[in-house]
C-alpha cells in the first residue's frame, strides 16, 4: 500500500495537502481541474519537490530516500528521452545507468521495444520518432525497470483517441504483468474510466481519498460535476 | 517544480575543493607574500590616474566589444554559410595572439604607415594616428571582440529549434521576438562576457603602453610592474593589487546581479533552421559579417605575411621551443580542463555556488606579476624555484585559465542540470555514467571551445613563463621575445606566425572537435 | 636543467674547482643561441675546466628584483647586466661583494673607479632614423623639439633605454628639463614598454625616429648588409650606458667567481661581445670593420650613476610633465 500521510506540499502561494491511501496492484487515476497540483503531487511522489509529513510504502518510508532510490518509475510529459542517445540507448538505461549492457540485457531492451510496437527503432534519435512513439519508448524503459510504482503525468495527451487506447491498454497489460502499482494524471476521464479501478480527485488544495471509478462517476460532488462539466 | 542540487559524484569533488583551493591560493597568497616581505611604503597619490584610466579603457572596451558582438552573433547564429565554421573557429584567433604581435599587425593595417594610412595618403589626406585612447580600444576590441561573440552565440545556440519553429508559426513580429527571444540570451550571456573582457582589459599592459601614445595612458598593471621591476616596492605592489581585486569584485558582483540564466528548456536538438527569408535582415547580416571579417581578418593577414617572410629565417632552438611549449600546454590544458569541470559541479552543488564563482574569477583580475613573484616568495625559502618552474607554468596557466572556462561551462552544465536534472536522478545515473552519457555530449561544443582557449593561452603565455624560466628549456613566445630583443625581428616574425599556427591549430582541434560534424 | 642539478650535486661535497659549476644571472638576450652567452660559456669552461651556467630572468632590471627576492639564498656566484642607472640600487641591497682586484686594460668614455662592479661593455643611446628616408637630420634636443620628426620611445619605468633617455635630458638641461619634454611631447608617437616593441614599429614606419644605440645601425650593416640606418648625433652629449657585472657575497664559489670577473676583462670574452651583444667592449679590444662607421660621440657631463631618490623625481617628473 502507498501512503500519503499528512502530506502538505508548499510552493509559493500554492498549497496542497494530501492524506490518503492508495491500493497496490491496481491503476489509480489522479483527475482535477488545471493548476490543482496533479503533476506537483507526482513530482513530490517521485522526491523532486519538497513537503512535510510522509510517504510510504509497504509500511517503509520514502522520504528520505533520493530519487533513483526510491521503488519509482516516473513519465513525465515530455522530456522523457535523452536527445542526444537513441532510442536503443534511452531504453538501456532502464536496465544499467552506465549502459554497460551484456548481451542478454540488448536482448531484453529488443524485446521491451517490440512488446510496445517500436520493433527495428533502436538505432533512431528521439527527434525522429513521433510524439506517441517518443511516449512508447519510454513506457519501454519503465517496462524495464520493474519497479512497483508507476507515475504517469499524462504521457498520451498528445494521442490520438484510438492510438492513445490502444497505448492505455498496452500500459494496463503490462501493469498487471508485473503486478505494478500505477497512478495515472490524466485530463481525459475516459482514460480513468478505461482501465483505473480507483479515482483521486485533486482540486482546492486538497487531494481527495480515492473514490472507486463507478461511484466516482455515478455520484459526482459538485466539484467534480464542475470539472467534468456536468 | 524544484530541482535538489545536483550530487556531485565521488571524484569531482575533491577535486573541486582542490580547484578551489588552488584559486584561493593563487589569489590571496601573493598578496600576503608580498606584504610579508615589505617595508614601509604606500601607493602615491600619482596613482590614481592610473586608476581612473584603467577603469575608463576597461569599461570602455567592455561595452564596446559586446556592443559590436551583438550583430555578429545574431548573424552567425541565424545564417548558414560555407566557410561558417570556420569563421567561428577564427573568431577565437586574435585572443591567442601575444599582445606584441597583435600590436604590430594592428599598426600593419590602422598605423601611421599601415594599410589604411596608405590609402588615405592617396588621396593627400594624414595618416591615422590611433595612438592614445582610442588605439587601446581598437587592439581591446580587437582581441575581446571575438571572444564576445563566441559567449553570445553560445546563448543564441542554447535556444532549441523548436522555439523559432513556433515563433515563426506564429509570424511573430521582430520586436516580439526580439522580446522573446535576444533579451532573454542577451541577459544570461553579455553580463558574463561584459565581466571576463573588463578584467581582461583591466590587466592589459603591453598594448596599453605600445598604442596609449604616453604617461596619460597609465594602468595599475605598469605601476605594479613598476612597483615589482624598478622599484622593489613590494608594499605598493601588494596594495594595487588589492586596488585590481577590489574593482574585480565590484564588477562581478554587479555582473552577477545582472544576469539571469536564459532557460529556454531542453529540445530534440534539432539542427537550427532560420524561418525569416526577409531581405532585410539577410544584407544586414551579411554586411555585419563581411565587415567583422575585414576587422579581425585584415591585422591577422598582416602577421601571416609578415611572418612568411620571416620563415626563411627561422632559429635553430625552434624545434625544441615547440616541444616545450606543446608540452607546456598539453599539461597546463588537462589540468585546467579537470579543475574547471571539477569547480563547476562543485559551484552547481553548492548553494554558495556564486561566491565560489565570484571567488574564482578574482583570478582574472590578478596581475601575473603579482601571481609570479608572490609564488616565488613563497617556493623560495623551501626549495627552488627553478626545479620547479615548469609545473609552477603549467599550474598557474591552468589557474588563469580557469574563470574564462567557468564562464563557459557554467551555463552549458546549468542549461543540462535544469533540463534533464530530474530524468537523469529519476533514472538513477550518476558519477562518471552520468558524465559520460549525459553531462558530456550536452556540453560538448562549449567544452571544446573552452579547452580549446585554454590550450591556446598556455601556447601564448609570456608572462608567467618569464618569471619561472628555467635554464635550459624556452618556449615559442619566448624565443620570440628573445630575438625581439636582439634586432632579429624577422626571425621573430617567423617565429610568431609558427606560434600563431601551433596555437590556432590546439585551439581549433579541440573547438571544431566539440562541435563536432554540426556548426 | 638535470645537467645543472648533478653538476650541482658533484660540486657540493667535493669544493675542488676541477668540477665546480659557476652560475651566472644574466639578461635574456645574452644567453640567447646568437647572444654571446654560448661563445663565452665555451671559452671560459675551457680555460677553468669547469661548468658555467646562464640563468636569464628578463631584462636587467628583472635581474636585479629577483636578486632582491632570493636574498643571501641565491644560487647565483656571478650577476652580469646590470647597467650603470642600476648600480645605486644594487649596491644598496648589500648583497654583492667588493672586487678582489681592481679590473684590468679598461678603456671607457670615463674613468672607471667602481670597487664592487666591473664593466663589460658600454654604448652609448642615440635616436636612431632611416637614411633614406629621412634627409633633414636634428643635431641637437632641441632641433628635434623644433621640428615635426616623429619619434617612438620607451618608458623609463619599465624599461633601462627608456630610463636612459629621460636621465640623458635631465642630465643635458638640469633645471630645464620640463620645458625639454614639453618641447618633445608633440613628436611623441608612443612610449612602448620595451625597446624591442618601439624598435619594431620602428622599423614598420610608424616613426622617424626611435630610442636607441649608436650601435644599432651596425647590426643592420654587418648581420643584414643593410646600411639605411644611422644614429643621430645631438651637440648635447650622448648618454652612456656602462654594462656591468658583480659577484655576489653570498657565493660559495668565491675563488671562482673572481676568476670570471677577471676572465671578463680578457680578449676572449671580449672579442665575443661586439657581434653578438652589439655594444663596445670595455677594453679596447678590436671591434669589426662596420662598427667604426658609427658616430663617436661625446658623453653628456653628468655623473655615471644616479641615487635611488634623484632616479625616483626625474621619472615622476617625465610623467607629471607628459601627463599634462
Amino acid at each position: 500500500m502507498l501512503a500519503l500521510n499528512h502530506m502538505e506540499i508548499k510552493q509559493g502561494g500554492f498549497r496542497l495537502s494530501a492524506h490518503i491511501r492508495l491500493c497496490p496492484n491496481q491503476t489509480t487515476a489522479i483527475l482535477g481541474p488545471s493548476g490543482g497540483g496533479k503533476s506537483t503531487l507526482l513530482t513530490a511522489l517521485a522526491g523532486f519537490v519538497a513537503h512535510s509529513g510522509d510517504i510510504s510504502w509497504q509500511g517503509k518510508s520514502l522520504k528520505e530516500l533520493p530519487p533513483a532510490a526510491r521503488p519509482i518509475s516516473m513519465l513525465f510529459q515530455e522530456y522523457n528521452l535523452f536527445p542526444h542517445l537513441n532510442i536503443a540507448q534511452n531504453v538501456g538505461l532502464g536496465l544499467r545507468a552506465d549502459l554497460k549492457l551484456s548481451a542478454v540485457e540488448h536482448a531484453r531492451v529488443e524485446g521491451a521495444l517490440a512488446r510496445v510496437g517500436l520493433a527495428g527503432k533502436g538505432a533512431d534519435l528521439p527527434r525522429a520518432l513521433s510524439g506517441g512513439q517518443r511516449q512508447r519508448a519510454a513506457l519501454a524503459r519503465a517496462l524495464l525497470r520493474q519497479k512497483p510504482i508507476w507515475l504517469l503525468d499524462e504521457p498520451f495527451a498528445a494521442l490520438g483517441p484510438g492510438l492513445r487506447r490502444e497505448m492505455l491498454e498496452l500500459v494496463e497489460e503490462i501493469r498487471t504483468e508485473q503486478a505494478a502499482t500505477l497512478l495515472l494524471v490524466t485530463h481525459a476521464p475516459e482514460d480513468a474510466k478505461h482501465i483505473a479501478a480507483e479515482v483521486v480527485f485533486v482540486d482546492g488544495g486538497q487531494a481527495h481519498a480515492p473514490l472507486p471509478t463507478p461511484a466516482f462517476f455515478a455520484k459526482p460532488s459538485k466539484e467534480v460535476r464542475a470539472y467534468l462539466g456536468i | 517544480m524544484g530541482a535538489c542540487a545536483e550530487p556531485v559524484s565521488q571524484l569531482a569533488k575533491p577535486l573541486g575543493i582542490a580547484a578551489l583551493l588552488l584559486v584561493a591560493v593563487l589569489v590571496l597568497a601573493p598578496v600576503l607574500a608580498l606584504l610579508s616581505r615589505a617595508e614601509a611604503g604606500g601607493v602615491s597619490a600619482a596613482v590614481w590616474p592610473a586608476i581612473r584610466f584603467t577603469l575608463l579603457q576597461a569599461g570602455l572596451s567592455a561595452l564596446i566589444s559586446v556592443a559590436l558582438a551583438i550583430p555578429l552573433a545574431k548573424a552567425l547564429a541565424r545564417r548558414a554559410f560555407f566557410g561558417r565554421g570556420l569563421m567561428v573557429s577564427l573568431l577565437g584567433a586574435p585572443f591567442l595572439l601575444p599582445s606584441i604581435v597583435a600590436v604590430l599587425g594592428l599598426l600593419a593595417i590602422w598605423g601611421r604607415s599601415g594599410f589604411f594610412s596608405d590609402i588615405l595618403a592617396a588621396f593627400g589626406l594624414g595618416p591615422l594616428d590611433i595612438y592614445g585612447l582610442k588605439g587601446v580600444l581598437l587592439a581591446h576590441v580587437f582581441f575581446n571582440l571575438p571572444l564576445a561573440t563566441r559567449m553570445l552565440l553560445q546563448g543564441w545556440q542554447a535556444v532549441p529549434a523548436e522555439h523559432f519553429r513556433l515563433a515563426a508559426q506564429l509570424d511573430l513580429a521582430p520586436r516580439a521576438r526580439f522580446a522573446l527571444f535576444d533579451i532573454p540570451v542577451l541577459r544570461g550571456a553579455a553580463p558574463s562576457a561584459l565581466l571576463v573582457i573588463f578584467m581582461l582589459s583591466m590587466s592589459s599592459f603591453a598594448v596599453v603602453l605600445a598604442l596609449g601614445g604616453g604617461p596619460k595612458a597609465s594602468t595599475i598593471e605598469l605601476a605594479i610592474y613598476q612597483a615589482l621591476r624598478f622599484e622593489f616596492d613590494l608594499a605598493s605592489a601588494a596594495q594595487l593589487a588589492m586596488v585590481q581585486l577590489v574593482v574585480g569584485l565590484a564588477a562581478a558582483a554587479l555582473a552577477f546581479h545582472f544576469g539571469k540564466a536564459a532557460g529556454f528548456g531542453g529540445g530534440l536538438g534539432a539542427p537550427f533552421q532560420n524561418w525569416d527569408k526577409r531581405r532585410g535582415p539577410a544584407i544586414l547580416d551579411a554586411i555585419v559579417l563581411v565587415l567583422a571579417a575585414a576587422f579581425v581578418g585584415l591585422p591577422m593577414l598582416a602577421i601571416l605575411a609578415k611572418g612568411v617572410v620571416g620563415l626563411a629565417a627561422l632559429p635553430p632552438g625552434l624545434g625544441a621551443a615547440l616541444v616545450a611549449s606543446l608540452g607546456i600546454a598539453a599539461a597546463s590544458t588537462l589540468l585546467a580542463v579537470g579543475l574547471a569541470l571539477a569547480l563547476a559541479q562543485l559551484i552547481e552543488a553548492s548553494p554558495r555556488g556564486r561566491g565560489i564563482e565570484l571567488f574564482s574569477l578574482l583570478l582574472l583580475a590578478t596581475s601575473p606579476f603579482v601571481i609570479g613573484t608572490g609564488l616565488f616568495i613563497i617556493i623560495n625559502p623551501f626549495a627552488s624555484p627553478f626545479a620547479l618552474a615548469l609545473p609552477i607554468t603549467a599550474l598557474v596557466n591552468a589557474a588563469l585559465a580557469l574563470p574564462i572556462m567557468l564562464r563557459i561551462l557554467r551555463p552549458a552544465l546549468s542549461r543540462v542540470r535544469q533540463d534533464y536534472g530530474q530524468l537523469a536522478e529519476g533514472l538513477g545515473l550518476s558519477g562518471w555514467a552520468r558524465f559520460k552519457l549525459l553531462t558530456f555530449p550536452q556540453i560538448r561544443p562549449e567544452l571544446g571551445f573552452a579547452t580549446g582557449l585554454a590550450a591556446a593561452l598556455s601556447m601564448g603565455d609570456l608572462g608567467v613563463i618569464t618569471l619561472f624560466a628555467p635554464p635550459d628549456v624556452q618556449t615559442l613566445p619566448l624565443l620570440m621575445y628573445r630575438l625581439m630583443g636582439s634586432y632579429r625581428m624577422e626571425a621573430a616574425a617567423g617565429v610568431a606566425l609558427v606560434l600563431v599556427a601551433s596555437s590556432f591549430g590546439l585551439f581549433y582541434l579541440f573547438d571544431k572537435g566539440g562541435r563536432g560534424a554540426g556548426a | 636543467m638535470n645537467k645543472f642539478l648533478l653538476a650541482a650535486a658533484l660540486c657540493l661535497p667535493f669544493g675542488s674547482v676541477a668540477a665546480e659549476t659557476l652560475t651566472v644571472y644574466t639578461y635574456d638576450s645574452f644567453v640567447s643561441d646568437w647572444g654571446p652567452g654560448p661563445q663565452i660559456k665555451a671559452a671560459f669552461e675551457a680555460e677553468c675546466g669547469c661548468t658555467l651556467e646562464f640563468v636569464s630572468a628578463g631584462d636587467g632590471a628583472a635581474v636585479l628584483s629577483r636578486l632582491r627576492l632570493e636574498g643571501a639564498r641565491t644560487e647565483a656566484d656571478v650577476v652580469l647586466g646590470l647597467d650603470n642607472a642600476l648600480m645605486a640600487q644594487a649596491r644598496e641591497t648589500g648583497l654583492f661583494a667588493p672586487l678582489a682586484t681592481a679590473p684590468e686594460g679598461l678603456a671607457l668614455p670615463v674613468a672607471w673607479t667602481d670597487d664592487t662592479f666591473v664593466p663589460f661593455d658600454w654604448g652609448y643611446l642615440a635616436f636612431v632614423y632611416d637614411n633614406t628616408k629621412l634627409a633633414d637630420v636634428p643635431d641637437s634636443f632641441e632641433a628635434l623639439a623644433a621640428s615635426d620628426l616623429s619619434i617612438v620611445i620607451q618608458d623609463p619605468r619599465s624599461s633601462t633605454p627608456g630610463l636612459g633617455l629621460v636621465l640623458w635630458v635631465k642630465a643635458a638641461y638640469g633645471d630645464g628639463v620640463a620645458d625639454m619634454w614639453q618641447g618633445l611631447a608633440d613628436n611623441i608617437v608612443t612610449v612602448t614598454k620595451g625597446w624591442s616593441e618601439a624598435y619594431g614599429m620602428f622599423l614598420e614606419g610608424e616613426a622617424d625616429m626611435v630610442l636607441s644605440y649608436t650601435t644599432s645601425p651596425a647590426y643592420h650593416l654587418i648581420a643584414e648588409e643593410d646600411a639605411s640606418k644611422s644614429a643621430a648625433q645631438f651637440s648635447e652629449g650622448h648618454y652612456l650606458q656602462v654594462e656591468v657585472a658583480a659577484k655576489l657575497a653570498s657565493s660559495e664559489h668565491q675563488a671562482l667567481a673572481d676568476e670570471f670577473l677577471a676572465f671578463i676583462t680578457t680578449d676572449a670574452f671580449q672579442n665575443v661581445i661586439p657581434e653578438t651583444n652589439w655594444m663596445y667592449p670595455a677594453t679596447g679590444a678590436a671591434v669589426p670593420e662596420g662598427f667604426s662607421q658609427m658616430i663617436s660621440p661625446a658623453p653628456v657631463p653628468a655623473p655615471l650613476t644616479i641615487s635611488d631618490t634623484d632616479r625616483k623625481a626625474a621619472v615622476d617628473e617625465w610623467v607629471r610633465v607628459l601627463s599634462r
